[in-house]
C-alpha cells in the first residue's frame, strides 16, 4: 500500500497480525542499519526490553524528572524522533528489575539513529540506558553499537491496532490547528 | 592544523578543469596493483601542492580504492575488518536502501561498476582537451606495461557549454552551497553556517561530536583519508524539457517550474530570495546567493517546494544536526551537449559525481535514504527527490501556491543511476604505505 492510500484510510480502524520475528518475509525493507520493522496501523514503534544493572533503579526515577524538565524547558527537544508517545516502565522478574522503553512514532528508527544518539546525549537519556546490562560504553561515538543494542533488545509486536491507522502526529497536529483556526474564524464572525 | 601536504587535493579544492577522465581499474594480483600504484602515486597531488601551483598546473590526479581494492593490494584481514560495515559491503549491497531499484538497479549498471573486481579509480581533471589526451595516452602506455592491471571502463568528462560557469545538462548552475571546513582557509559566505570540524570530512581530526573515534587501522592508512560515494547519473534531457513544456505554458512558466523542482533558478539564484522571477545578478553574488533559510523565510514552501531537490539535500534550519549530515561534492558532467532545440538523441549524458564524507552511513546514505528517497519526507506522502530520487512514474510533486497548490502526478524519472561505488580516498602517506605493503619493513 502506498503512503498516499494509507493517508486516505484513516477513518477505517485496522489491525495487523505480524509474523513471528516481526517481519513479513516477502517484503522486508532494508534500512541503513539492517532490516526495518514494518509500519503498522499503529505507525512505527519499538518495545525495548533490557535488564537493569542491580542497584541502579533509583537512577531511572531521577532520569524521569530530568526528562520532564528538559521537555518543559524546550518542548520541541524530541521533535526529530517524530513521536506520538513514549512509555517507560520498570517491572520485576524473579527478583531482578527489567526496563521497558516503548515508543510509537512516524519514521523508522534507523532513519534518524544518529540524530537520536545525539539527542539522547543532549537530553539526559544517556543516564538511563547506561544503567542497562550490555549497553555499549562507547555509544556516543559509536552509533552502530547503539543500534545493535537497540535491535538486540527489541521485542517486535505480533499484533498492532490503530483506531485512525497510519495517521502521523504531524497530520493530527495539522487537523487540530485547522480546527482551532475554524473556531477562531467563527468567533470573528459573531 | 590540517596536514595539507598529506590530504589529496580533491578533498579540499576545486580545480579549474574543463575536461577529464575517470578510469576504473582491476588488479589481477597484489604485486600488479602495487606496481601500478607506485608509479601513479607520484602524479597524485596533495592539497598543499595544488594550492601552490594551481595557476600553472594543467592536470590533477586523484586515486581511490574500493574495499575489494584495498584487499587486492594486500591489506591484511585484521586491518580490512576495521573499515566500517557499509564500506565493506559496497554500494551494490546497499542498493535497495539507497533507492537503486528498478531502472537504477545495479544489474543495469555499466562499466563494470557493480563488479566485485572493481578495485581502483583514477580521476584525471584537465585544463583542456590537449592535456587530457596527453595524460590518457601516457597512462595507457603505462597500463600496457602493467600486465596485471586491467581497465574495466573509463568515462570521458566534458563541461556543458557555455563554459563560463559550471552547470549540468539540464542547465542548473552547480557548485553552490558547499560546506566550509575549519582550518581550510576557505572563505565563509553569508548563510553557509559556521565552519565544520574537519573530522566531518577528513579522517583523523575531531568532528562535530568530538575527538576522532573508530578509525580504520593502522593509523597511517586512515589518517587524512576520506570516503567517496561515486554516482554516475544519466540525465534525460529530452524528457526533462518535454516535461517542462507539458506542464507550463510559457517559457517564463517553464523556467519557474524548473526552479521549483530544484529550489533555485537555473541561473543559481535562490527561490527563497527571488521567488517570482530569476535574478542572474543574485545568482553570482556569493555574499547573497546562499544567505537564506527555510524555517523562518519559507516555512510552507511557497517559494521552494518542500520536496524540491535543494530543500531535500540541504534542509538548512529545518533538519536536526545538519552539521553531521553535510557532504562535499566534486565531479563533472559527461556526454555531448544536447542543443536547446534538438530532439532527444538517445546518447547518454549526465553527471559523474563524488560525494565526499567521513561516514558514508551517516552522511551520504542518510541523504540518499531519508532526504532523497523517503516518500514521506516533510509529510509529503507520495514524493521523492524530483531530480535524483527513484522515480517510477507513480509519484507526484506538489508546488505550494495560494490559494490552491499545484500537484503534478506521474512525475517521470529525469535521471537514471548508471553506476556507482564506494571508494576510500587515502592520504598521500597512505598511498605510499599501500604501494609498499609487500616490502620488508
Amino acid at each position: 500500500m502506498s503512503d498516499a492510500s494509507k493517508q486516505t484510510s484513516w477513518s477505517k480502524p485496522a489491525a495487523m497480525a505480524i509474523p513471528k520475528g516481526g517481519f513479513f518475509k516477502d517484503k522486508v525493507e532494508q534500512g541503513r542499519y539492517g532490516p526495518i520493522f514494518p509500519k503498522t496501523p499503529a505507525c512505527y514503534g519499538f518495545s525495548i526490553l533490557a535488564k537493569v544493572i542491580p542497584g541502579r533503579e533509583e537512577r531511572f526515577y531521577e532520569y524521569a524528572r530530568n526528562i520532564e524538565q528538559a521537555v518543559a524547558a524546550q518542548p520541541d527537544c524530541l521533535a526529530v524522533l517524530k513521536l506520538h508517545y513514549l512509555r517507560w516502565v520498570l517491572f520485576p522478574i524473579k527478583g531482578d528489575t527489567y526496563f521497558m522503553y516503548q515508543g510509537i512514532f512516524d519514521t523508522d528508527f534507523d532513519k534518524y539513529t544518529e540524530d537520536a544518539v545525539n539527542l539522547f546525549a543532549a537530553t539526559g537519556l544517556r543516564t538511563v540506558f547506561e544503567n542497562l546490562e550490555g549497553f555499549p560504553p562507547d555509544w556516543q561515538t559509536n552509533a552502530p553499537a547503539f543500534v545493535k543494542f537497540v535491535r538486540e533488545h527489541q521485542c517486535p509486536s505480533f499484533l498492532e491496532y490503530g483506531e485512525y491507522p497510519y495517521v502521523s502526529a504531524e497530520e493530527i497536529k495539522k487537523a487540530l490547528r485547522l480546527k482551532a483556526a475554524f473556531s477562531d474564524m467563527l468567533d470573528q464572525m459573531q | 592544523m590540517l596536514e595539507f601536504d598529506d590530504i589529496q587535493h580533491i578533498l579540499l579544492m576545486r580545480v579549474p578543469a574543463l575536461t577529464g577522465r575517470y578510469e576504473f581499474l582491476s588488479f589481477r594480483n597484489a604485486t600488479g596493483g602495487r606496481t601500478w600504484l607506485s608509479a601513479i602515486r607520484e602524479k597524485v597531488q596533495s592539497a598543499a601542492e595544488v594550492r601552490a601551483s594551481v595557476e600553472q598546473e594543467k592536470r590533477w590526479v586523484t586515486v581511490a580504492f574500493t574495499w575489494n581494492g584495498l584487499r587486492a593490494l594486500g591489506v591484511d584481514e585484521a586491518s580490512m575488518a576495521t573499515f566500517p560495515e557499509e564500506f565493506r559491503q559496497g554500494m551494490v549491497a546497499r542498493a535497495e536502501m539507497l533507492g537503486d531499484t528498478g531502472a537504477n538497479h545495479p544489474d543495469k549498471w555499466v562499466g563494470g561498476l557493480a563488479s566485485p573486481s572493481l578495485h581502483a579509480l583514477v580521476i584525471l581533471f584537465a585544463g583542456d582537451e590537449a592535456e587530457r589526451e596527453r595524460c590518457v595516452t601516457e597512462h595507457n602506455k603505462f597500463i600496457a606495461q602493467c600486465r596485471d592491471v586491467e581497465v574495466l571502463s573509463s568515462l570521458d568528462l566534458a563541461a556543458v557549454p557555455p563554459f563560463i560557469y559550471a552547470h549540468d545538462h539540464f542547465g542548473y548552475r552547480d557548485r553552490l552551497s558547499q560546506p566550509v571546513i575549519e582550518g581550510s582557509g576557505e572563505v565563509l559566505t553569508p548563510g553557509s553556517g559556521a565552519p565544520l570540524k574537519p573530522g566531518e570530512f577528513i579522517l583523523g581530526y575531531p568532528d562535530e561530536a568530538g575527538p576522532p573515534a573508530n578509525l580504520p587501522q593502522p593509523e597511517i592508512l586512515s589518517r587524512n583519508g576520506s570516503y567517496m560515494a561515486y554516482r554516475r547519473l544519466q540525465e534525460h534531457v529530452g524528457r526533462f524539457r518535454e516535461f517542462l513544456r507539458q506542464n507550463a505554458d510559457t517559457p517564463e512558466e517553464q523556467e519557474l517550474l524548473a526552479a521549483k523542482l530544484m529550489g533555485r533558478w537555473r541561473s543559481g539564484a535562490p527561490l527563497v530570495l527571488s521567488p517570482t522571477k530569476d535574478d542572474p545578478m543574485l545568482a553570482v553574488d556569493p555574499q547573497r546567493n546562499n544567505d537564506f533559510n527555510y524555517k523562518e523565510m519559507d516555512p510552507q514552501g511557497y517559494a521552494v517546494p518542500l520536496g524540491s531537490h535543494a530543500r531535500r539535500m540541504n534542509p538548512r534550519d529545518t533538519a536536526a544536526n545538519m552539521n553531521r549530515r553535510r557532504m562535499i561534492r566534486r565531479g563533472a558532467t559527461y556526454g555531448p551537449y544536447l542543443p536547446e532545440d534538438a530532439p532527444e538523441d538517445g546518447v547518454e549524458r549526465g553527471i559523474a559525481a563524488f560525494v565526499i564524507c567521513a561516514s558514508l552511513i551517516r552522511q551520504f546514505e542518510f541523504a540518499q535514504n531519508v532526504w532523497a528517497n523517503d516518500r514521506n519526507f516533510h509529510e509529503l506522502g507520495n514524493e521523492r527527490d524530483p531530480v535524483i530520487g527513484n522515480q517510477d512514474g507513480t509519484l507526484e510533486f506538489k508546488i505550494p501556491k495560494r490559494p490552491i497548490r499545484k500537484k503534478i502526478t506521474g512525475l517521470p524519472a529525469f535521471t537514471t543511476v548508471r553506476g556507482g561505488a564506494y571508494f576510500f580516498l587515502p592520504g598521500i602517506k597512505a598511498l605510499r604505505y599501500l604501494a609498499t605493503l609487500g616490502d620488508v619493513r
